[in-house]
């Protein structure tokens, strides 16, 4: 009997998720795992959807975060929570079971992203205006820590802050050329280190799943710049110096974004900066293995988990495709043409399918990460990123 | 841009009307929606600024319309702005000077 009205109460609690009754207030939540829960920024309109990827489904939809062009999310170790960061300089805390807000603040002007440190007790933003890094509490977001970027031309914006083991955060300085490590290991402020004269106009960056390397994409140069975080004191190295073969570089009409499981395998997939190309780096040497021409220019090149294809989209003009590399050799194994302005791709946990969103379709589309297959399509309202729990679980994430 | 095609016949009616090189009164849903989103993709759906400089009316005011054009097309050398040329008309650059600076705060 207790079981029945339990199995009574969790349909109802779905039912009502369903028909977007639970938002305004918190009602008990369906008793309810979250490692296949996740949620859709809805970039134009400040909202989100709560998605199911067991199901392909929406559960719920939350309004009220903001300015969320570029919005990013990392989650709780338990997987409850996403923090979403938005341009504004805000960070909400989403509850996903509840499908409310647990907290929201706005700590600085204009944003560009967040990490969350490897105990889950410490999230950190990144800046541009003021240019910097604040550390918050994951509990309360009360304010642990700022770290204004600081150089002779002032302050600088920061990309790139990723997690790395030992309660660290790493990030680089757009206008210094700079990476910067904040170890929180001790109570107190931080201790930083930094690393000068990385390279032109770093853009973005990624640490590698084992966390052992940091890789700053430049945008000024034909390069990256790598940090060994496993030596006691590493030093940055330069790859692929002058891939670009002197070259004039094409126009980039969105910048590639490193973040993501960029690793496939024993390589390192990037994307070429000003050219239609996807490099392939040996993860060991840093020595260029082989480039993919490929149909635009990519924005982001995200190996499916375990490491099998690696799946590009585009900046525009050619955002409405996206194309399937074989990681064994690197071609192309399939085009798939989802609709214009392909934002962002996200696997489900063990990489079994994707997730696609297609801003100008107003829909999020689920494909076979094996037949290419399209599975479902939910809609949304202008889709940007996807971020599942998963990421709760995987550094530099 | 969701249809080059709309856009291009746009501009030929605004030309053939005899209409300057820039109106920016009349209407243009896809280059808005080009600005709001893919300008914004770095300098913010709201054109408050991000890795690109803020582009708000209150911000820009001083400047010539003729000057923002230039940049919209060509770029702005040793920055992360790239040249339009190769996907916008001068009319369109013209449209879209003319709007930025005329937008209402948000």
């Amino acid at each position: 009997m207790r079981a029945l009205s339990f199995i009574t109460a969790a349909y109802l609690a779905v039912a009502a998720c369903v028909s977007g009754m639970v938002s305004a207030h918190a009602e008990p939540p369906a008793m309810r795992g979250t490692g296949d829960l996740g949620i859709v920024i809805e970039r134009a309109s400040g909202s989100l959807l709560i998605v199911d990827t067991t199901e392909r489904r929406t559960l719920s939809r939350l309004e009220g975060l903001g300015d969320l062009s570029h919005a990013s999310s990392v989650f709780s170790r338990d997987g409850r929570f996403a923090f979403v960061f938005g341009r504004d300089g805000g960070i909400t805390k989403v509850d996903l079971l509840t499908a409310t807000i647990a907290k929201r603040i706005i700590q600085a002007g204009n944003s560009i992203g967040g990490a969350i440190s490897d105990d889950g007790t410490l999230v950190a933003v990144a800046n541009y205006e003021p240019g910097g890094v604040k550390v918050f509490d994951s509990e309360t977001l009360d304010e642990i820590s700022s770290i204004p970027a600081t150089w002779r031309g002032g302050q600088s914006k920061v990309i790139g802050l990723e997690d790395a083991p030992g309660r660290r955060f790493v990030f680089s300085l757009w206008d210094a050329g700079e990476t910067w490590i904040a170890d929180f290991t001790k109570s107190g402020p931080p201790d930083v280190t930094k690393f000068k004269g990385i390279g032109s106009q770093p853009y973005d960056a990624l640490v590698t799943g084992d966390g052992r390397y940091y890789v700053a994409g430049l945008f000024g140069e034909d390069g990256l710049t790598v940090l060994d975080l496993w030596q006691s004191q590493p030093q940055p190295r330069r790859f692929l110096q002058g891939y670009g073969r002197g070259e004039t570089a094409l126009p980039v009409y969105k910048m590639p974004h490193l973040e993501g499981w960029a690793v496939a395998g024993e390589r390192l997939v990037l994307p070429a900066v000003g050219r239609h190309e996807v490099l392939w780096v040996d993860i060991r040497s840093f020595e260029e293995v082989r480039r993919t021409k490929v149909h635009g220019q990519p924005v982001f090149a995200v190996a499916r988990p375990g490491g099998r294809n690696v799946w590009v989209n585009f900046a525009h003009p050619h955002n409405d495709v996206v194309q399937v590399l074989d990681s064994l050799d690197g071609r192309i194994v399939a085009e798939l043409k989802p609709g214009p302005a392909v934002l962002h791709m996200e696997f489900t946990p063990r990489g079994h399918e994707v997730w696609v969103s297609v801003r100008d379709s107003n829909v999020v589309q689920i494909y076979d990460a094996r037949t290419f297959e399209k599975k479902a399509e939910i809609p949304a309202l202008d889709p940007s990123g996807i971020f599942f729990t998963s990421r709760a679980h995987q550094t530099g994430l | 841009m969701p249809d080059r095609r709309h856009i291009w016949g746009w501009v030929s009616v605004m030309t053939a009307m005899g209409i300057g090189s820039a109106a920016a009164q009349s209407p243009s849903p896809d280059l808005e929606r080009l600005v709001r989103q893919d300008c914004g993709s770095c300098h913010g759906l709201t054109l408050k600024g991000g890795l690109g400089p803020d582009l708000r009316a209150e911000r820009l005011s001083g400047r010539q319309p003729e000057e923002l054009a230039q940049i919209i097309l060509d770029g702005v050398p040793g920055t992360a702005m790239p040249p339009w040329r190769p996907l916008l008309s001068q009319s369109e650059a013209d449209w879209i000077a003319n709007y930025l600076l005329s937008r209402a705060p948000e």
